[in-house]
C-alpha cells in the first residue's frame, strides 16, 4: 500500500497520484478532469517547499518507501503543473492522439 | 539588423552557395519510390547510431536494433573479450530472426553466453561463430565455419555504437562523422549515467521531424503558450536568431541562445520552473561534470549567451548538448515514406537528492511537453504535402538553413546512388 510520512498526511487524498514512471503518471494526467488535477494543484504546490526540505534528509539511493512515494507524488505535481500552468487542459493542446511514451526510466 | 553576426556574404545560407535561396521542393517527403531509394542510397549505406556502450554494460550484453529502413534487424553484443560486435539478426540455418522475445518485430536486451535459434536450435557464441548444429551429420559437406553471423561494420565514438550496413563501405566512422564529432571529443557522455528514454510513431516523413528540431524559428510561436503571457508577446516580437550555424559534408550544427536557465527574470517562467530551479533548457544549478572548459566544437561562436547547440549527424541523429551539462539525443527511424518512430532519450549525472532528481524530471517532462506540440504538427504537414494542391515550393528562411541543407544532402546521396547503379 503507498503510504506517505506523516507530516504530509494532508496529501493522502491525493496518494494515487505516487507512481512510479512517467508513463503512469501521464496516463493519469490525461485520465483526469482540470477540476481533478487543479485539486491536487492546490493541495499540493503550497506543501512543496516542506517536502523538498523534507527529502532532503536523505540520499536518494537510501530513501525510506514511504519518502520514496513522496517524491513520486511531486513527480505527478511535475506532469500535472503543465496542464494547471499552462495548457488549462489535461492534454497538450492540439496533440490529438499524438503520444510520446516513456521507455526507459530511473529506478527512482 | 541580426542580433548576431551572419557570415561575410550575408547570410548563413549564402555562405554555403550550393544550398542555393531559392524555394524548396517537399516532393522528397511524399514519394514511395524516393523513399524506396533512400532506404538503399541512405540507411544502407552510412554510419548509422544504435545505442551508447552503457546498454552494453558487461561481457555478454547484447541489445536488437530493428533498422527497417536499411531492411534488416541486427544484434549488437559485447563479446567475451570485451569488444563490441553487430551482426544481422538472422539463423544461417533457414533464415529465422535469431534474437527476439515474445514479438519477432520488437526490440528486446539482456545478458546470455550464446545466442540459440529458436527452431532449430542452431547456436552462436558472442563472437558470431557458429558453435552448435542440430544433427550435424544429416547436413552435407557442412563446415560450421562457414555459417558463422553476417556481421555488420561497428564502430564506437565517445560511447556512441554506430553500424554501416554497405559491407564494402571504406570510410571510418571518424572519417563519415567529420569536424563537429572531432570538436565534441572529450566531452564527459560518460558521466551522464541517469537515462529516461521517450518513443513516438509519428505519421510523417522522418525528415520532416529532423526539420521540425533543425530549426528554432518556430519556437516563440508554436510553444508560445510555454511561457508566461506578457512575455509570450515579448519572445514572439524577438522571434529567433541563431548564435551560429555550421555545415560539415552532410552534417549540420545551430548554436543556440540559452537566456532561460535561469531567467533573467523569475516572472519569466511557470511557477514550477522557480520552485525547483528547472526548465526546458535543464536544472539551472549545473552539476559538476568535470568539464573545465568546452571543447572546441561547443558553442562555436563563444558567445556568453551560449545555452545549447543541437548536432546533426546525417542521416538520422541528433545531439543536443546543453549549458547545464546534460544531453539530449534524437533518433529518426523512417518505417515508411510517411511514417517514422522518433526516440528522445535524456542523460543526466545521477542525482543525489530528491531535489535534483526533480529539477531533472521537470526538464524532461518539458522536453515531452514541447515534443507533443512540435509532434502534433507533423502530421498535419505531411498530409497536405500529400494532397493534391498547386502548392509544390516552399520559402526556406537563414534560420532554416539546415532544413535546406538536409534536402539538399538526401537528393545528393540518391543522385550518386541512382549514377553508381547505373554505372554498374
Amino acid at each position: 500500500m503507498t503510504t506517505l510520512p506523516a507530516e504530509f498526511a494532508d496529501l493522502e487524498p491525493f496518494r494515487d497520484w505516487a507512481v512510479h514512471g512517467e508513463r503512469a503518471r501521464y496516463a493519469k494526467r490525461i485520465a483526469s478532469t482540470m477540476a481533478e488535477l487543479q485539486a491536487f494543484y492546490d493541495a499540493a504546490f503550497p506543501r512543496m517547499d516542506a517536502a523538498l526540505d523534507y527529502l532532503d534528509q536523505f540520499t536518494l539511493d537510501a530513501l525510506p518507501d514511504d519518502a520514496k512515494h513522496l517524491l513520486w507524488l511531486y513527480c505527478a505535481l511535475i506532469t500535472v503543473s503543465f496542464p494547471v500552468e499552462a495548457w488549462r487542459q489535461p492534454r497538450v493542446p492540439d496533440s490529438g492522439a499524438a503520444s510520446i511514451d516513456e521507455v526507459v526510466s530511473p529506478a527512482i | 539588423m541580426p542580433h548576431y553576426p551572419k557570415p561575410a556574404e550575408g547570410s548563413w545560407t549564402q555562405h554555403y552557395p550550393e544550398l542555393g535561396t531559392e524555394p524548396v521542393s517537399y516532393d522528397d517527403s511524399t514519394s514511395p519510390e524516393l523513399y524506396e531509394l533512400e532506404r538503399d542510397a541512405i540507411f544502407g549505406r552510412t554510419w548509422v547510431n544504435v545505442g551508447r556502450v552503457e546498454q552494453l554494460p558487461k561481457k555478454g550484453s547484447f541489445f536488437t536494433k530493428e533498422l527497417d529502413a536499411a531492411r534488416t534487424s541486427i544484434i549488437v553484443a559485447r563479446g567475451m573479450d570485451s569488444e563490441i560486435r553487430a551482426f544481422h539478426n538472422i539463423c544461417r540455418h533457414r533464415g529465422n530472426k535469431l534474437v527476439w522475445s515474445d514479438y519477432p518485430r520488437e526490440e528486446t536486451s539482456g545478458v546470455c553466453r550464446q545466442f540459440q535459434c529458436k527452431y532449430h536450435a542452431w547456436r552462436y557464441n558472442l563472437e558470431g561463430e557458429l558453435t552448435f548444429v542440430q544433427q550435424e551429420q544429416e547436413f552435407f559437406d557442412f563446415d560450421k565455419a562457414d555459417y558463422g553471423l553476417a556481421a555488420a561494420q561497428c564502430d564506437v565514438w565517445e560511447g556512441f555504437i554506430f553500424v554501416n550496413l554497405d559491407a564494402s563501405n571504406t570510410t571510418s566512422l571518424r572519417d563519415y562523422l567529420g569536424e563537429f564529432a572531432k570538436g565534441l571529443e572529450g566531452y564527459p557522455f560518460h558521466a551522464l549515467t541517469q537515462v529516461h528514454k521517450y518513443r513516438a510513431e509519428v505519421g510523417s516523413n522522418w525528415k520532416l521531424f529532423i526539420d521540425a528540431f533543425a530549426e528554432f524559428y518556430h519556437a516563440p510561436i508554436l510553444h508560445g503558450g510555454q511561457y508566461q503571457p506578457d512575455e509570450a508577446a515579448k519572445v514572439a516580437s524577438y522571434g529567433y536568431e541563431a548564435l551560429a550555424y555550421g555545415i560539415d559534408g552532410p552534417h549540420g550544427m545551430v548554436s543556440s541562445w540559452g537566456g532561460i536557465s535561469p531567467p533573467k527574470d523569475l516572472d519569466m517562467v511557470k511557477p514550477m520552473e522557480r520552485k525547483l530551479r528547472s526548465g526546458l533548457f535543464g536544472p539551472w544549478d549545473a552539476p559538476d561534470i568535470g568539464l573545465d572548459e568546452l571543447p572546441p566544437a561547443l558553442n562555436p561562436a563563444r558567445r556568453n549567451s551560449w545555452g545549447q547547440d543541437s548536432f546533426f549527424f546525417f542521416p538520422n541523429f541528433m545531439i543536443l548538448i546543453w549549458k547545464p551539462n546534460w544531453v539530449l539525443t534524437y533518433h529518426y527511424w523512417p518505417t515508411s515514406y510517411n511514417t517514422h518512430i522518433f526516440e528522445g532519450t535524456c542523460y543526466f549525472v545521477p542525482p543525489k537528492t530528491a531535489r535534483e532528481r526533480l529539477a531533472q524530471e521537470y526538464a524532461v517532462v518539458s522536453f515531452k511537453e514541447y515534443g507533443l506540440q512540435d509532434g502534433n504538427t507533423l502530421e498535419a504537414t505531411q498530409t497536405m504535402l500529400e494532397s493534391n494542391t498547386p502548392v509544390r515550393a516552399f520559402p526556406l528562411n537563414d534560420q532554416e538553413v539546415l532544413l535546406r541543407h538536409l534536402h539538399h544532402t538526401v537528393r545528393r546521396y540518391i543522385d550518386d546512388y541512382r549514377l553508381q547503379k547505373a554505372s554498374r
